[in-house]
């Protein structure tokens, strides 16, 4: 064995990747809670691509065939019921996982400097999931898939000069129609999926190479014991993949729960409408998109129609998303963890969560006077909250740090 | 022998020059592939004009209708219908259709159509479209006393009156398009193609 390992090693680094990035990479040792997301969200991807893997031996990517494909997936391929359920609650558990994974590096200050390409690629992979997960979505082609595709793609007409046309280039036909679901599948089965890849090595690397924050927010790399070992940091493996591997059963334990009793979680991971097959001349009563875009959908509606175009609100919607890209630069506070800012922070910080998940709610339900109106005020905060911050943290009080990480 | 000296601003040029080249070969490889996205030659076939039987409509009824995969309402109008559009101008965004995207010149007029009983329009909603709900009954309990009758759009609250123009303080910003027609007889009306265009 030993014999092998070596030769391997002479030809390949193997025993050299395993060091570095699992029992020679250093962490610290205060993580908490927050801290299982990173590593779910890899247990997520995984889920989606098996059973990725396995719908498309049975989904047909045609619109005369595809919504009769999923119906025949859930009913008379064995275990295809199974398969699909987990497909489509994994589509939920990603945004979950990403979401409080995100909310994790704004608390404690994980996208300050030295780790602001890791953020950026964050951001991206955030960006590409959603990508991924609206391209899915038209693949059951049920009214849902196709109205919601129609909706969204029309948004790209909203821009100025080009949008017709940009429009009919991402549909390559007049209206949603099979050539756009072929593509879509396309984009949903290989392109994306590969990106994803590609972005998730990159913000791995770039985390193992400055190493991770902590709940304290001060680096464990400038205090070191005689063999250059961060004297705060423990090796990944095994202190942190026993961990992690308790989270993962946890995590499977609700996650099993709902694709065996509530796969559809009333209307808010597959929605009732979706399981009408698409009609282009009929549109469902009532649209709303997947929970995970209502807070951008609601900054959609908020914004009222300007100069003839409804382009003001499709530019709102997108630098919302936009926006986090610059979040470690607007952030001007002499320390990075929650544990040791000021109340402004809090407050501005409790505020975002309120607005995020309000737009969130708002986005779900039918557009009245009264909801536009909460709907603009919480898009004023959500804005605020990124646009004056390099105002409150930098005039907000703040603690010492400690010089080494605290355990609790 | 010279001196074996390393040109380096000629280094340089050749660098930059190949690199720039073969950008424009990658660019040039890309555009294949931008092109191949847009409408293939059947999507385009199936734009193809539509020809409707206008007599067997029958008055304040609305016959949906496809062209190029959109739906196309065509609605008998009703003397009472067209007496009411009129009525409530100054609560329209464009009550004299102006902008000209919306509608061919020949019908740019009160009833937006080119014989007044009957109009022709792409049933989808200028804001985000949706299709809209056909409401003709004046005055329904939901959606308030002074209602004309027009179309509803279920997603995002937009309204519009018998010809098609958006209320102010709808999220659509723009009327309804009025698409491309003309009659070929008295009752028979081609959806797609214009008024005088060579048949």
């Amino acid at each position: 064995m030993e014999k092998l390992l070596n030769w391997v090693d002479a030809r390949f680094p193997l025993t050299a990747t395993w060091k570095a990035h699992l029992s020679e990479y250093y962490a610290p040792k205060n993580f908490n809670f927050w801290y299982y997301f990173g590593s779910l969200a890899i247990l997520v991807l995984v889920i989606q691509i098996v059973t990725g893997i396995f719908l498309t031996m049975n989904y047909k990517p045609d619109a005369s065939q595809a919504f009769a494909s999923v119906e025949y997936i859930m009913r008379d391929v064995p275990y295809g019921w199974l398969i699909r359920y987990a497909h489509s609650t994994g589509a939920s558990a990603f945004f979950i996982v990403v979401y409080l994974h995100m909310f994790r590096a704004m608390l404690y200050g994980s996208h300050r400097k030295p780790r602001e390409l890791i953020w950026i690629f964050g951001v991206l992979i955030y960006l590409v999931l959603m990508a991924e997960a609206f391209m899915g979505y038209l693949l059951p082609w049920g009214q849902m898939s196709y109205w919601g595709a129609q909706v969204i793609v029309n948004l790209f007409a909203a821009v100025p000069f080009i949008g017709e046309d940009l429009s009919i280039w991402i549909r390559g036909d007049y209206v949603v129609s099979d050539a756009t679901l072929n593509r879509f599948f396309a984009f949903h089965v290989i392109a994306l999926p590969l990106v994803l890849l590609g972005l998730i090595a990159a913000h791995i690397v770039a985390l193992h190479e400055v190493g991770s924050n902590n709940p304290d927010g001060v680096e464990i790399k400038k205090k070191k014991d005689e063999q250059g070992r961060p004297l705060d940091g423990i090796p990944f493996h095994p202190y942190y993949t026993v961990k992690d591997i308790l989270g993962v059963v946890v995590f499977l334990i609700v996650f099993s729960a709902i694709v065996f009793f509530a796969p559809e979680m009333n209307g808010y991971f597959l929605e009732a409408n979706n399981f009408i097959p698409a009609d282009p001349l009929k549109t469902p009563e009532h649209i709303a998109p997947v929970w995970y875009f209502t807070p951008y959908y609601a900054i959609l509606r908020a914004i009222p129609p300007m100069f003839g175009s409804q382009f003001p609100g499709v530019l709102a919607m997108g630098v919302a998303v936009l926006i986090f890209f610059l979040l470690p630069w607007l952030d001007r506070s002499p320390v990075k963890s929650i544990r040791y800012r000021g109340p402004y922070f809090k407050i501005a910080l409790t505020l975002f969560v309120i607005a995020f998940i309000g737009l969130g709610w708002l986005g779900i339900l039918p557009a009245t006077e009264l909801y536009t109106w909460i709907a603009r005020v919480l898009t004023v905060v959500y804005f605020a909250f990124f646009l004056l911050m390099p105002w409150y943290t930098k005039h907000d009080a703040h603690k010492q740090e400690p010089e080494r990480v605290t355990a609790k | 022998m010279s001196e074996m000296t390393v040109d380096s601003s000629k280094r340089r040029f050749l660098v930059a020059m190949s690199s720039t080249l073969g950008g424009v070969a990658a660019v040039g490889a890309a555009l294949p592939f931008v092109f191949s996205m847009n409408p293939s030659a059947r999507a385009l076939a199936a734009g193809a004009p539509v020809e409707v039987d206008l007599s067997k409509i029958e008055p304040g009824m609305k016959v949906d209708v496809e062209w190029r995969g959109k739906p196309v309402w065509v609605v008998h109008r009703t003397p009472e219908m067209l007496e009411l559009l009129g009525k409530h101008d100054d609560k329209l965004t464009d009550p004299n259709s102006d902008n000209t995207n919306q509608q061919p010149p020949y019908c740019k007029n009160p009833t937006r159509a080119i014989k007044p009983e009957y109009f022709i329009v792409v049933g989808i909603c200028t804001h985000l479209g949706c299709s809209p709900t056909y409401r003709k009954e004046v005055g329904p309990a939901d959606l308030g006393a002074d209602w004309p009758g027009g179309w509803f759009c279920p997603c995002h609250g937009s309204r519009f009156d018998m010809a098609a123009r958006v209320f102010k303080g709808s999220p659509a910003p723009t009327n309804l398009v009025v698409p491309p027609h003309k009659y070929l007889s008295e009752s028979k009306v081609l959806i797609g193609e214009d008024q005088g265009a060579s048949a």
